[in-house]
């Protein structure tokens, strides 16, 4: 995976961990070299101007297109994430080149143009980039099984049992109608005492925009199951939980998200 | 008495049949609906759309929109009876969506015909003028919907109505299974192109402007004429 590249002015805020210092604050290296790798950009310094202006990049993801196999097709990979991923990466370029938006962090123009619901054009490349980076994130070759830890004892304290969690998983991404996105994500600031909460999002929405912070995510626009799975998205989330999923990555981001909020 | 209604509804609904969105059961004084048929097979619209899609998209994506529809109609009648109002209201989304799902599917199937009989040849009559009035050509007017087709986030429809009241020609889009009537309350479907990813990912993959091309090799203008000379006199 490649590094981000450094970048002389704009500190290494970071998509994911808006609230991080320069060193990470994350306790678990495995979630720092994580967050450090999230952005990728390369900055041309424009000649004779004081704005540093840089493009986001098409991250890859953390292992080969076909290491998902037989859960999710090399096929499905190499469009998800070769024509749609990329996509969205290309079209932001184009639609903030020349704009103030152009200097700024790809989580910051996400929540300007998400603009309160009022959607501004480029919130739609823009959300679709970080949600796609996230949902590569989310799974792993040989993935399922159940998480342990602190995972597993908050799972249980705010859903009762990690089968209630799949269940309301399951639902969501399932009665999530047209395009979105199923979320399991972190609230900082619960009102009723659990941290944990499922969301689920239209299009490209995601729970950044309320405030939540995502640990696991599951795509459910139809481009994401349609070649494996046709009309099939029930099977499709059925495998993702019991074949897909990386609990360890979603421990992590767990882990950064309750420092930050300490 | 409750099985025999399920057995009644059952078989309606595998019964083919021809008519469209029209209530094809009753029970209990509940008008259902069913999955209408197609007046052509599956393969008929290639190589514009695949046989594999049209299979899909009619056995699969609309029966499971009949099926919920009919599944919340039931819902909201014995909320009704119950004089349950947030159920109720609770209910609305979905008879939206899959209420919508089966309406905006039942018009796309007879926007659509085999090259053999028709699909492709461009509108005569009242509607041909009317289209070269409002967008000066009909090319120009295909444009429209399918750049209109292409920028549409997510999921939805393309569609070209007739404002009834107005006697005016619209392009509009919608989202997910809402109908053209949600965007004014007078304006009447001519022609819909589902914009789903499931109406063409088999066949185009991502390139959506690509299917948004050849799908006017089988669209079927017979039919928006006649629907537009009858709200156009």
């Amino acid at each position: 995976m490649a590094t981000a590249a450094a970048s002389s002015t704009a500190p290494l805020s970071n998509a994911f961990l808006p609230r991080l210092g320069p060193n990470g604050g994350a306790k678990s290296t495995r979630s720092l070299q994580w967050a450090k790798n999230q952005r990728q950009r390369s900055s041309p310094r424009r000649f004779g101007a004081a704005v540093i202006t840089a493009k986001f990049e098409l991250k890859p993801p953390p292992y080969p297109l076909n290491a998902l196999e037989p859960h999710m097709s090399q096929n499905t990979l190499s469009f998800h994430w070769g024509k749609h991923h990329r996509g969205y990466v290309d079209n932001l370029n184009k639609q903030i080149a020349g704009t103030e938006l152009e200097s700024k962090s790809l989580e910051d123009i996400i929540i300007q143009t998400y603009n309160k619901g009022d959607l501004l054009p480029p919130f739609n490349n823009a959300a679709q980039i970080w949600n796609h980076d996230f949902f590569w994130e989310s799974m792993k070759p040989g993935g399922g099984g159940k998480p342990s830890g602190e995972l597993l004892k908050l799972i249980e304290r705010d859903f009762g049992s990690f089968e209630k969690l799949c269940e309301e998983l399951r639902s969501a991404a399932a009665t999530q109608f047209g395009s979105g996105w199923a979320w399991l994500a972190f609230n900082p600031r619960p009102s009723d005492g659990k941290e944990l909460l499922v969301v689920k999002s239209p299009n490209a929405v995601n729970p950044l925009v309320l405030g939540y912070i995502p640990i696991l995510t599951i795509d459910v626009w139809e481009h994401a199951y349609y070649l494996d799975f046709q009309n099939r998205r029930p099977d499709y989330i059925s495998i993702f939980l019991e074949k897909l999923v990386s609990w360890e990555g979603v421990g992590a981001k767990l882990a950064v998200a309750k420092s930050q909020a300490a | 008495m409750a099985l025999r209604a399920l057995l009644t509804r059952k078989t309606l609904a595998s019964a083919p049949r021809l008519g469209g969105a029209a209530a094809a059961a009753s029970f209990r004084g509940l008008q259902t609906s069913s999955l209408p048929d197609l007046p052509y097979d599956y393969g008929a619209l290639q190589p514009a759309i695949s046989g594999e899609i049209m299979q899909l998209h009619h056995q699969k994506h609309h029966q499971a929109y009949v099926t919920n529809y009919n599944k919340a109609l039931e819902q909201l009648h014995d909320a009704m009876g119950k004089g349950d109002a947030p159920a109720v209201v609770k209910l609305q989304s979905a008879i939206k969506f899959n209420g919508g799902g089966h309406v905006n599917h039942s018009i796309f199937w007879k926007n659509l015909a085999p090259i053999q009989e028709g699909g492709g040849e461009p509108p005569k009559g009242s509607l041909g003028w009317a289209i070269d009035d409002h967008f000066q050509s009909l090319d120009a007017l295909v444009q429209k919907m399918n750049a209109e087709g292409a920028a549409l986030q997510g999921s939805g429809w393309v569609w070209l109505g007739v404002d009834k009241e107005l006697k005016k020609l619209v392009v509009e889009t919608t989202s997910n299974q809402d109908p053209l009537v949600t965007k004014g309350p007078s304006l009447i479907p001519l022609i819909g192109i589902d914009v789903w990813e499931h109406a063409y990912y088999l066949q185009y993959k991502n390139v959506r402007p690509d299917y948004l091309k050849n799908i006017w090799k089988v669209i079927n203008w017979k039919y928006a004429s006649e629907v537009y000379e009858k709200e156009c006199p």
